[in-house]
């Protein structure tokens, strides 16, 4: 709870119409998409500008009162939940794009900017802004960046981090500072740019960043392979990059998926099958041609059973909107679903849909798996109930397994949502206690008194690793 | 105010009567949000979003909240359209929801004199009875006729009433004689070689203030090669009750409608208005837990079509010459008959076939134009930003002819014309109004 003296400051500062402590406003920010964490703030605030940004701040730190950062909460580790109550920030009022520079090819955006608006704002000048989360239409860029998101197009172009080229953030204690700048170079000390980008808000809020963008690729095309085998299409996925085609996109889905991604987009998904590879390419028309014809080889001698060309721009759309889906289609099945994120090398995404497959019939489990297999990322989701106590712990245990198995083969345990809440008992499991212990004394730097999203990141417990016997 | 035993009930009642697997479906992942229109323009608040709505009837089913007048505010700021269903990969079934919750609300919660003396009247004594409302049309009809209108608006006296509804009065269309609403067709040959036996629903609104339309909309059957029949004991179908937190009402309206249809040997059942046909074809819901009139209900749901719907199936676009004078038309979608009964692509089909004239997509045609039963009347100001927001999609089209498909939509891009100033160049109608005037 906020005394009056607190709340006094904190109005004085937004004023009345942008500090809100009803029970209503509070619930409504008290969860983000991932499930079974839910948590009220004591207040929300939409800050104006930067300098009320760090007004708020030195209010906070002042009165140890945690700040929860939120875009459109859409992430899935619990990253904006309030689990330690305290303001979430909002930032309704900075969402413009500040400047497109045509010259250094770069954006300018406040954080409220809303991912897919950015996106078709640089189209229109034939620029790129490549970074595509499934959520676009509605995260905003400071989501993004804070927890450093993918997409369908990482496999070629990278994650939002290699886009982050300049910041302006604040930091706990009210200053007000600017990383890099709209340079190809720059070592002028540490790359803090990087160490925000994906810091979760456990570090500083972001305010302004600058982004890297890049001409649009001529041409694209898309194509399906079809295939009876999980382990042929995941072979394929391997070949492919080791055949030296890296192309834009290489997203999986099983059956299980595809069942209930047709039955929300109904656009003719093959759903006989035990698999399918997404595979897009772009570039010069020659290129993309050529590539298409040296992957559709491929995945023939691995045993594809079919392939489809998208026959156009529109047919292509409506089957990267379906992948998009895939997460909140499984909800169908079920109450609670589930999902992860494990990564694991592209080399051993065969060995690691096998290893999924094996967990889920030894826990006994609806899991449906799909991701972007040519990144290495899989996210295997369990469709359960979590008022079903029981099923509940095999969860759990499969879910661990999965993490095991995916840092014994070189991987790690989230590769694109975020530790958060929900994961930060794992992750000493990749780190190991040194590699926390490096990580607590950065944020005890920027935060000694750790008012920026509090348990996240880092758990107050770790789990006990699983022990596989096999 | 609500009271604290009101807020008890309440509780108690949500906790009794929500579907809680329906309330889990929703996984939040915000997927709703870019499409929900109160959402957007109350400056992105979660709890006018739907991801949000849900959770605040969860949070008040778990306890964690009780239902408080912020509570209320966030349903009743909720338009009902429904553009968050079709977005749910999960499939939500959001309206379902909303319907039960507004219903607890304002079953259990006392209001206050006025407002209970007119829900009585709209919802008991004017709606259900059709002679009642060709009453009420009759008297705007005397209204309109007899002078006093324009008398009215000399003396200035309209000015006394508030902006909305001032508008509003301009907007109404020439409404029917009673003597022309109490001759009702009951029955009209197929003209071209006959292709199905339909029943046309007539409803409560357009079978007197929009009658014009409903005549266009039986002559378009007729050519179509449809024999109609249009049952006299149909009733209102409830929809303005159902979403006003009337269920039992509701009910009974669905009862009377599914008895008046059930025997007449039709192909399909015709509607024109979004509105009525997405409660209609949501009977078997409304009617799941009567062992009676569940069966009925779905077998009645079957049948129901809108009228571009079984015009594009029997291909009258193509066998009927349509012709315009040049202009440039554009279509504001009806968000039940888009959202509710998947009907989006048969009206605009229609109106590319119409030959001289050119059809422009509008920006947005699928966003709520603001109309939403009486959320216009009730919400006016919300409606109103809405409608702006509509106008500028509508300007940038360059169209002079703006067509819908539902009464609702057409009083409110007509009340958006008339504030825009735009009335001696721009024109709102029913789409089977357009389609009769194209008819060559």
């Amino acid at each position: 709870m906020l005394s009056n003296e607190v709340i006094e400051k904190l109005i004085s500062i937004v004023t009345k119409d942008n500090f809100d402590d009803s029970q209503v406003e509070r619930l409504v920010y008290s969860y983000d998409a991932t499930p079974n964490f839910q948590s009220m703030p004591d207040a929300v605030m939409s800050p104006r500008n930067s300098a009320e940004v760090s007004q708020i701040l030195k209010v906070c730190n002042e009165y140890k009162i945690p700040i929860v950062p939120r875009g459109s909460g859409t992430n899935l580790c619990a990253g904006t939940c309030p689990t330690e109550g305290g303001i979430v920030l909002l930032f309704k009022h900075m969402n413009q794009i500040l400047e497109i520079d045509e010259e250094n090819l770069t954006i300018t955006v406040q954080p409220g900017v809303i991912t897919l608006d950015l996106i078709n704002k640089v189209e229109e000048k034939g620029l790129f802004y490549p970074p595509d989360p499934s959520s676009m239409k509605i995260s905003t860029i400071g989501g993004n960046i804070n927890e450093n998101s993918g997409g369908l197009r990482g496999l070629k172009y990278g994650v939002t981090r290699d886009y982050v080229i300049a910041l302006e953030v604040v930091l706990p204690n009210g200053d007000i500072i600017r990383t890099g700048g709209k340079l190809a170079k720059d070592v002028a000390g540490y790359d803090l740019t990087r160490l925000f980008v994906g810091s979760e808000g456990t570090l500083a809020v972001i305010t302004e960043a600058t982004l890297k963008l890049i001409p649009m690729p001529e041409t694209k095309q898309t194509m399906l392979a079809l295939y009876q085998d999980l382990s042929a299409a995941a072979n394929s996925v391997s070949k492919i990059i080791a055949n030296k085609i890296i192309p834009t996109t290489l997203e999986f889905l099983d059956q299980p998926t595809l069942k209930v991604v047709e039955e929300f987009a109904q656009i003719g998904l093959p759903t006989d099958v035990k698999a399918v590879l997404l595979i897009e390419q772009d570039g010069p028309p020659e290129i993309v041609e050529r590539d298409l014809l040296k992957m559709a080889e491929v995945c023939k001698q691995e045993k594809a059973v079919s392939i489809q060309v998208a026959a156009s721009e529109e047919e292509a759309d409506a089957l990267r909107t379906a992948r998009r889906a895939a997460l909140s289609a499984i909800a169908r099945l079920a109450p609670t679903t589930i999902l992860e994120d494990a990564t694991v090398p592209r080399s051993e995404i065969a060995k690691m849909v096998q290893a999924i497959n094996e967990i889920t019939e030894k826990y006994d489990l609806t899991i449906c798996t799909f991701g972007h297999a040519g990144d290495g990322n899989l996210h295997p989701t369990c469709a359960t109930d979590a008022r079903n106590h029981e099923e509940m712990e095999r969860v759990e245990k499969a879910f661990e397994e999965i993490f095991e198995k995916a840092i014994a083969l070189g991987g790690t345990i989230t590769g694109e949502h975020g530790v958060g809440a929900m994961k930060a008992p794992y992750l000493e499991w990749k780190l190991k206690e040194e590699g926390i212990a490096a990580m607590k004394a950065i944020k005890n730097a920027f935060d000694p008194n750790n008012i920026m999203n509090p348990g996240k990141v880092f758990a107050k417990d770790s789990k006990k690793r699983v022990v596989i016997t096999k | 105010m609500t009271t604290v035993k009101e807020k008890q009930t309440i509780q108690e009642q949500f906790k009794a009567r929500m579907n809680e697997d329906e309330l889990l479906n929703c996984m939040r992942c915000g997927f709703c949000l870019p499409t929900c229109p109160t959402y957007i323009e109350s400056g992105y608040k979660e709890s006018h979003s739907p991801r949000g709505r849900i959770a605040l009837m969860k949070a008040v089913v778990d306890g964690l909240i009780e239902p408080d007048e912020d509570f209320e505010r966030s349903l009743e700021l909720c338009l009902g359209c429904r553009a968050c269903e079709p977005v749910c990969p999960s499939g939500v079934n959001y309206g379902h929801l909303l319907e039960e919750a507004r219903d607890i609300i304002h079953q259990n919660k006392k209001h206050s004199l006025p407002a209970r003396v007119v829900r009585k009247a709209v919802f008991q004594e004017l709606f259900p009875h059709q002679n009642r409302m060709r009453g009420l049309v009759g008297l705007i009809g005397f209204y309109q006729r007899s002078g006093i209108q324009t008398m009215a608006r000399k003396i200035g006296f309209l000015g006394l009433l508030p902006d909305q509804l001032a508008a509003m009065e301009k907007v109404l269309p020439d409404v029917p004689t009673m003597k022309e609403m109490k001759n009702r067709p009951t029955y009209l040959p197929a003209i071209a070689e006959k292709v199905h036996r339909v029943a046309f629903f007539s409803g409560c609104l357009m079978d007197t203030m929009f009658l014009k339309s409903n005549n266009a909309t039986m002559k378009l059957l007729q050519k179509a090669g449809c024999e109609v029949v249009i049952p006299q004991n149909q009733a209102c179908c409830g929809a303005l009750h159902g979403h006003s937190g009337e269920k039992e009402s509701a009910k009974d309206l669905a009862k009377r409608n599914i008895r008046a249809f059930e025997d007449l040997q039709v192909d399909f059942i015709i509607t024109n208005a979004g509105g009525c046909g997405a409660f209609l074809v949501d009977y078997d819901h409304l009617l799941k837990e009567d062992p009676d009139w569940k069966d009925r209900a779905r077998d009645f749901k079957k049948k129901i079509k809108d009228i571009s719907e079984i015009l594009v199936a029997v291909d009258f676009h193509k066998k009927v010459r349509l012709e315009l004078p040049a202009q440039v038309i554009t279509y504001q979608d009806s968000c039940h008959l888009r959202n509710g009964m998947k009907t989006a692509s048969a009206p605009r089909k229609l109106l590319q076939a119409i030959q001289g004239a050119e059809y422009k997509e509008m920006k947005e045609a699928d966003r709520c134009c603001g109309s939403a039963g009486i959320y216009n009347i009730v919400e006016s100001e919300m409606s109103m930003v809405m409608l702006d927001a509509k106008m500028v999609q509508a300007k940038a089209t360059h169209a002079t002819t703006i067509v819908t498909a539902n009464p609702g939509c057409l009083l409110q891009m007509q009340l958006g014309i008339e504030r825009e100033g735009l009335s001696s160049t721009m024109r709102a109608v029913h789409i089977v109004d357009l389609l009769v005037e194209s008819i060559k």
